[in-house]
């Protein structure tokens, strides 16, 4: 072969070669994204969690494996791409409570339909005239500080009464909790009701009640903590092994708090101000702090969600006529504003805001505000066009 | 009616003759005339005798392979687990000539070090009519042009088109019976198969792929033993060839696929799989570009109640093009070529829209796959590919991508 057709075969192939090396994806910048764990884990901790990220990123369940036979998603990820907010097309539909503590419908399938069914099922219908909310599944990062914060630094925020006369009278949700969770240290209880504080209403224990009943209503798998199946009634036996659920517990618990971005960007730092001048602070609050916790890097920690976690009267725009344990119609959580700005990452490319997805923009979801937060969307209306634009671009930048 | 020649018998002869004789146990490298004006009459369906072997004097058994192995790099959106070595597949074929009109030829191919052996095919071939001869074993169903044409030192790619593989369920062979026949006109062939096999099974939309994914009825107990469903399988092909032209392939494959009755009672409705395939494959005279590509439709119906994570329509295509820059004699290999390539991927696995927000489902994968390839001889490959990819969710987020390198061979023996 001639040293010359050598030479012109390498001017072809080195160049293709080397050029595409240059094209590999880069690693997208840690703050671009809501999955991740919390910095300082250890490395027994680090295995957990990829355990755990496995079980719920890459779990997908079929009839074979325990699916249904009634359900309304195949996965946790299926509700919860990216570890963020989830999609209309996975919704969740809850019936048959409009009066607190007093639950309805449960031999008709409530609280939760499952709308989906594996073949040769069929799946459940809403009961006519039963009360019911749809539901959005919501962002996952970040919980295990939420789970870290105290009794009693939620009941040092609520103000039931509205003492301080501020128009905000938050409050903690008194409620029943299944027998299988444990107290989270320094638990707070009253005449036999615990705090909740997970999920639309508040109505959840901690993380293990969120999993173990999740895995149940949603994906119609039965564990050790829930065993009974949503179809027949029936205790069955477990589909699903108590590790594989803990280690998805774990996962939760040690997923990174999503990182604010553009902070220093003026229009985001008016944003701030305007954020706390127009009272939206009172609800969604920047700060709390975590109490001792048996995973290190979450213990004794500052973080900002912009939640206080407590139930607010929202008005009648956002009463669905529904509710859970203890909480009135109107009733909602303050939801977490962390992370929604990647939001539309995990959502397909749009907002879908709110509990149910019907906020299409963060201004639409503020405009949805009322009862409590009727005072703060008012400000907001006041302010001139840039300001208000300024105040969604520092909620966008969380 | 198609007029048939006799010297179309006399083609059809040679062709046969020239599998099972093609080479002496001394594996001579130099193609004959006859193996020429094989090559320039056969279709895609001739693709499973169309291999080179080793037959031995006054045995009547022919054995042949290939084996494929490489290098592969993947970082994806940055993360990368580091460079892997692969050896692939190795494959095996044998075949015989039982007597005057019956043949047999068999594929076993041995993946992942051996823990997953396949009969891909295994067939006995009764020849009665050029235009008409029986098959039945273990047959290749005939739906697009990879399926029946997939030997690694074919191809510039180290990866299988995902159409091909993914999507449709390359390779994909079920027990069965058919026919095939060729004809010739001029510069024209034209070719069918029709086969009644096995069918796929309830698999294809309950897998952990989480997605309408007929491969997944591979997963199934007693393939070559039981068909699911209970019903046959149709999959046909009509295939037609100018030799100044190329070769153009419609086909089509479907049945039920679920088990729809148990003990006599119905347990689920009825439901079919109806997949769609057309293939092409021209050479380009001028400048010698070599193309070859297949696009797939697939209709599954799915309950209204179920999820649509498994989606009731898929699309997708390949299409690779080859180019030779250089020919010569290198070492002692008369012919070495050197080529570069490059293929198109593209796959929808859930083509519709969600009811509930009236946006587009995602699930798609769209790949580029540059490469380099060198062939010392035709039946060796030695090839560089680097592929990057972008995978979409069902729900349409930002699209992950992930670039591949790869790097090795792929040989017959």
């Amino acid at each position: 072969m001639k040293a010359k057709n050598l030479f012109v075969i390498s001017l072809i192939c080195i160049p293709i070669l080397f050029s595409c090396e240059a094209l590999a994806p880069q690693e997208p910048e840690e703050y671009e994204l809501l999955d991740g764990p919390v910095e300082n884990l250890n490395q027994a901790e680090s295995i957990r969690f990829i355990e755990g990220d496995k079980a719920f990123n890459d779990q997908i369940f079929t009839k074979e494996t325990g699916l249904g036979p009634i359900f309304t998603g195949t996965s946790c990820v299926s509700c919860h791409a990216g570890d963020g907010k989830g999609h209309p097309f996975v919704s969740f539909t809850r019936f048959g409570q409009d009066l607190p503590g007093i639950k309805n419908f449960l031999d008709q399938g409530a609280p939760q339909l499952q709308n989906r069914a594996i073949p040769g099922y069929e799946p459940e219908t809403l009961p006519s005239g039963a009360p019911h909310a749809e539901l959005l599944a919501p962002i996952v990062t970040g919980l295990g500080f939420l789970d870290a914060v105290s009794d009693e630094d939620l009941l040092a925020m609520a103000d039931p009464d509205d003492l301080d006369g501020d128009g905000i009278s938050g409050r903690v949700h008194w409620n029943d909790r299944p027998d299988y969770v444990k107290d989270r240290p320094g638990t707070i209880s009253k005449n036999g009701k615990y705090i909740t504080r997970f999920g639309k209403k508040a109505n959840v224990y901690d993380l293990l009640h969120q999993t173990a009943d999740a895995y149940n209503q949603d994906i119609g798998i039965n564990s050790y903590y829930e065993p009974y199946d949503t179809y027949s009634g029936d205790k069955v036996q477990p589909e699903i092994d108590r590790k594989t659920i803990n280690d998805v517990v774990f996962y939760l618990k040690t997923l990174k708090a999503p990182i604010p971005r553009n902070q220093d960007n003026p229009e985001v730092v008016a944003g701030k101000a305007l954020f706390e001048n127009t009272q939206c602070t009172a609800c969604h609050k920047p700060t709390l702090r975590t109490s001792y916790s048996p995973i290190t890097a979450i213990s004794y920690q500052e973080f900002h969600p912009y939640t206080d976690m407590l139930l607010h009267d929202m008005g009648p725009e956002l009463d669905d006529g529904y509710t859970e344990g203890y909480a009135l119609s109107s009733e909602w959580r303050t939801a977490p504003l962390w992370g929604i700005g990647l939001s539309k990452d995990s959502q397909g490319g749009e907002y879908y805001l709110m509990h149910d997805g019907r906020a299409r923009s963060i201004e639409d979801a503020i405009l949805l505000h009322g009862g409590e937060a009727e005072n703060a969307k008012n400000k907001y209306q006041n302010l001139s066009q840039q300001e208000k634009s300024q105040l969604i671009k520092f909620i966008e930048s969380l | 009616m198609m007029k048939i020649f006799t010297s179309n018998y006399f083609k059809i002869g040679l062709y046969l003759l020239s599998f099972f004789y093609m080479e002496t146990a001394l594996a001579q490298e130099e193609q004959s005339d006859i193996e020429q004006s094989v090559k320039e009459n056969q279709l895609n369906m001739d693709a499973v005798f169309s291999r080179p072997s080793l037959s031995f004097e006054k045995v009547p058994v022919a054995l042949g392979g290939y084996l494929e192995a490489n290098t592969m790099h993947r970082i994806e959106e940055g993360i990368t687990d580091g460079l892997s070595f692969q050896a692939r597949r190795l494959t095996i074929f044998m075949a015989a000539s039982i007597s005057e009109r019956i043949k047999f030829l068999t594929e076993i191919e041995f993946e992942n070090g051996g823990k997953e052996i396949a009969i891909e095919f295994a067939a006995l071939d009764v020849a009665f009519h050029p235009m008409f001869n029986l098959r039945g074993g273990i047959v290749m169903n005939p739906i697009g042009a990879f399926n029946e044409n997939h030997d690694g030192p074919k191809w510039e790619f180290v990866e299988r088109p995902d159409v091909a593989v993914n999507m449709l369920a390359a390779t994909q062979s079920n027990a069965g019976f058919g026919v095939y026949g060729k004809t010739y006109s001029g510069n024209w062939i034209f070719g069918y198969e029709a086969y009644l096999t096995n069918g796929f099974n309830s698999k294809i939309i309950s897998n952990e792929e989480d997605k309408t994914y007929l491969p997944a009825y591979k997963d199934g107990d007693n393939l070559f033993e039981e068909n699911f469903s209970g019903k046959a399988m149709f999959s046909g092909k009509l295939a037609f060839k100018n030799r100044k032209i190329g070769e153009l392939g419609l086909s089509y494959m479907g049945g039920a696929y679920n088990k729809f009755e148990e003990d006599g009672l119905s347990v689920e409705d009825k439901a079919r799989v109806n997949v769609f395939a057309i293939d092409w494959n021209t050479t380009i005279q001028a400048t010698n570009t070599y193309i070859v590509g297949e696009a797939a439709f697939v209709k599954v119906e799915t309950p209204e109640s179920y999820t649509p994570q498994y989606g009731n329509k898929q699309h997708g295509f390949f299409m690779d093009v080859v180019q030779p820059v250089y020919k010569n004699k290198i070492f002692e290999w008369e012919d070495a070529t050197f080529n570069i390539a490059a293929r198109f991927d593209y796959v929808d696995w859930n083509v519709g829209k969600f009811k509930e927000s009236d946006t587009n489902i995602g699930d798609q994968l769209l790949a580029v796959t540059p490469g380099i390839s060198f062939r010392p001889t035709p039946k060796t490959v030695f090839r560089i590919n680097y592929r990057y990819e972008w995978q979409k969710d069902i729900i349409n987020n930002p699209a992950e991508r992930a670039a591949t390198w790869y790097m090795g061979f792929s040989s017959y023996f």
